[in-house]
């Protein structure tokens, strides 16, 4: 089986973010880059179907810069076999669907029997490239999966929806993309370190697509004014649902 | 300029935030002079088009089948795109939900679109629509500008107001083509709950770790039962196996804009401010004077949340009745 796993490099959750002088981006020094939480499950998943399999490949791909190559190292070191950098400028908040596009190309003569993605990137929070791609192969895409199970052809999910879950199948080849608790992705044992290195690791020049929005601006949020404690112990509870009707009026 | 929205609606009941979608499409039609177009895909829906008009729909567009009584994304989608490309609307309105997260990349990825997902503002400028929307975490925000149409954005729930506005809701029925679908729901298991969603709910109380155990969760659910309120969690209480992973708030769980959000024995880790920070209001009941939640809190209370819950609930009752 062959399992094509879409990973994409982030800042860490919890780096300061700090924009950068064209008030456009972050300004990347300091802060520290890993691979999108998200995808970590969608290549701890791969590694499973492999390894429940006998046999099978891994193979990462990325959209991003030179420097994105750390995040496809590490799911090496997890155990993916190779992996595939789609080199393009500024594609960290890039537009979905050119990103998509670029992934779409590249797929699409892989003969991947299975496609798998995280939900959604941390950094710009887009939720889409995944479900897009699926799209553009015109493959099915069973979105947010919390388990799944491979057979006789098919792909089974179940996932959340809004008051409760939902069971979906679609045939292979198909999209999967990851929602937390799918698993527990595998910390790289240092072996897995030192084999990671050894992997292919092809590098393609790509242009993403022209893109359908352009950025203004990045600013920080709008500062909170300081909130107040009113004070200790069970005694404030009536001051406070005083405050909550009739000062913020939100009851 | 024609826009067109999409109103969710489940089980013949529409979503809460497809009339705030439908109330910021009035907003932006009317500021350009344009068309509000709003579309409704179901079974046995064609009653909720008065609804959506009594909003300011101009036009209904409503594709009412039996085989599209439960959700199908690929159907779904493809009656949107029809509509998009017969419309001509530019400007196709979903909201950031589990379904519209979905549908609006399916939409975008048929149509040659670009997504902007989890709008907070919209504006013209000029004929160009610009929108805010959260990055990073919400530790940034983009403003970024449509430069072609159609476009396809999707609105975070409970950040725009719902307003009644009277439009003359003609209706107009689709019959969709191909109702078939690459995706079979298999099975469907709705929780009973009396409680609203997460993402839907005006008010929501949360227990973190300092909660202690699942089975002093009902200290929060009483507080959550007078106030209508959602119950939410903490990682470390979903991860401790006390909540489930839908209740879970923050950048791994849900993303929720109340209007009061109470985090109970909750450090406010930024993981979990990611998921809550942009609720109107914020409480934080806490041991811990120096605990990071108080920052962002608009009133804290320092203290036990085994005492202050359960007197917050007798204030409640006793000031709201
Ligand atoms: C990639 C990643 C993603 C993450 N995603 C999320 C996410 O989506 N959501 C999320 O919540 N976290 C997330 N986290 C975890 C986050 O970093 C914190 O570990 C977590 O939010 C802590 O939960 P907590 O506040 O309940 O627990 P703690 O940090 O342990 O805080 C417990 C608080 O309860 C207080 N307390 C204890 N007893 C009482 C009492 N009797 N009365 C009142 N107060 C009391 C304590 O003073 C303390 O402040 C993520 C982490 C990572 C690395
Ligand atoms: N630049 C990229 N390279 C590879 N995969 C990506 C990229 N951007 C997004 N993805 C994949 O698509 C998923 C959803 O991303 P997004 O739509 O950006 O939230 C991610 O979890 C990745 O699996």
């Amino acid at each position: 089986m062959k399992i094509v796993v879409c990973v994409k490099q982030v800042p860490d959750t919890e780096a300061k973010i700090v924009i950068g002088n064209d008030g456009k981006s972050i300004d990347p020094a300091d802060v520290k880059y890993v691979m999108n939480p998200y995808d970590e499950f969608a290549v701890e998943e791969a590694l499973k179907i492999k390894e429940a399999n006998g046999e099978g490949e891994v193979i990462v791909l990325t959209v991003g810069g030179e420097d994105a190559q750390p995040a496809m190292r590490t799911a090496m070191a997890m155990g993916a076999d190779s992996g595939v950098l789609l080199k393009a400028e500024q594609a960290e908040l890039a537009d979905g669907l050119s990103v998509a596009k670029a992934l779409a190309n590249e797929v699409k003569d892989m003969g991947a029997d299975l496609i798998l993605a995280g939900k959604m990137a941390i950094d710009g929070y887009g939720h889409q490239v995944a479900v897009m791609l699926g799209e553009l192969l015109d493959l099915p895409v069973l979105p947010t999966a919390k388990s799944l199970e491979i057979a006789d052809g098919k792909a089974t999910v179940v996932r959340d929806i809004e008051g409760g879950k939902e069971t979906v199948t679609a045939a292979t080849p198909c999209i999967v993309t990851a929602e937390k608790g799918l698993n527990e992705p595998r910390y790289p044992a240092l072996k897995g370190i030192m084999q990671a290195k050894r992997k292919p690791l092809e590098i393609k020049d790509v242009s993403l697509a022209e893109e359908g929005i352009e950025i203004l601006e990045m600013s920080y949020p709008p500062k909170k004014p300081e909130g107040r404690i009113i004070g200790e112990g069970p005694e404030v509870a009536a001051e406070l649902i005083k405050l909550l009707r009739d000062e913020a009026q939100v009851l | 300029m024609k826009l067109l929205v999409f109103a969710e609606q489940r089980e013949g009941q529409l979503k809460s935030y497809a009339l705030e979608a439908i109330s910021e499409g009035r907003r932006l039609a009317d500021a350009t002079g344009g068309t509000l177009l709003v579309a409704l895909i179901g079974s046995g829906i064609s009653d909720l088009a008065d609804q959506v008009s009594a909003y300011g729909a101009d036009e209904v567009v409503v594709a009412d089948d039996a085989g599209l009584k439960s959700y199908a994304p690929g159907a779904y989608a493809r009656i949107l795109k029809e509509v998009l490309a017969e419309s001509g609307a530019s400007i196709a309105i979903l909201t950031s939900s589990a379904m519209g997260r979905e549908l609006s990349a399916l939409l975008a990825a048929k149509a040659d679109a670009s997504l902007l997902s989890d709008v907070v503002e919209t504006q013209w400028d000029g004929d160009h629509l610009v929108v805010k929307r959260p990055v990073y975490a919400g530790k940034a925000f983009l403003k970024v500008a449509v430069k072609r149409t159609p476009t396809v954005v999707t609105l975070r729930p409970n950040v725009f107001a719902a307003a009644e506005k009277a439009g003359s809701g003609v209706v107009q029925s689709v019959t969709p083509s191909d109702i078939g679908s690459k995706v079979q729901v298999i099975d469907t298991a709705m929780k009973d709950s009396d409680r609203p969603e997460l993402t839907e709910a005006g008010v929501i109380v949360s227990g973190g770790r300092g909660m202690g155990g699942p089975e002093h969760y009902t200290v929060i659910e009483e507080l959550a039962d007078t106030l209508g309120a959602a119950v939410g969690a903490s990682r470390a209480a979903v991860d401790a196996g006390w909540r489930p992973h839908a209740d879970q708030v923050g950048q791994t769980g849900k993303t929720v804009s109340p209007n009061l959000y109470i985090a109970c024995g909750i450090s406010g880790a930024i993981q979990h401010l990611a998921g809550m920070s942009s609720s109107k209001c914020i409480v934080a009941v806490n041991t811990d004077p120096e605990a990071p939640i108080f920052k962002v809190a608009d009133y804290g209370i320092v203290g036990d949340l085994f005492e202050v819950v359960p007197a917050l609930n007798n204030a409640a009752k006793d000031l709201l009745g």
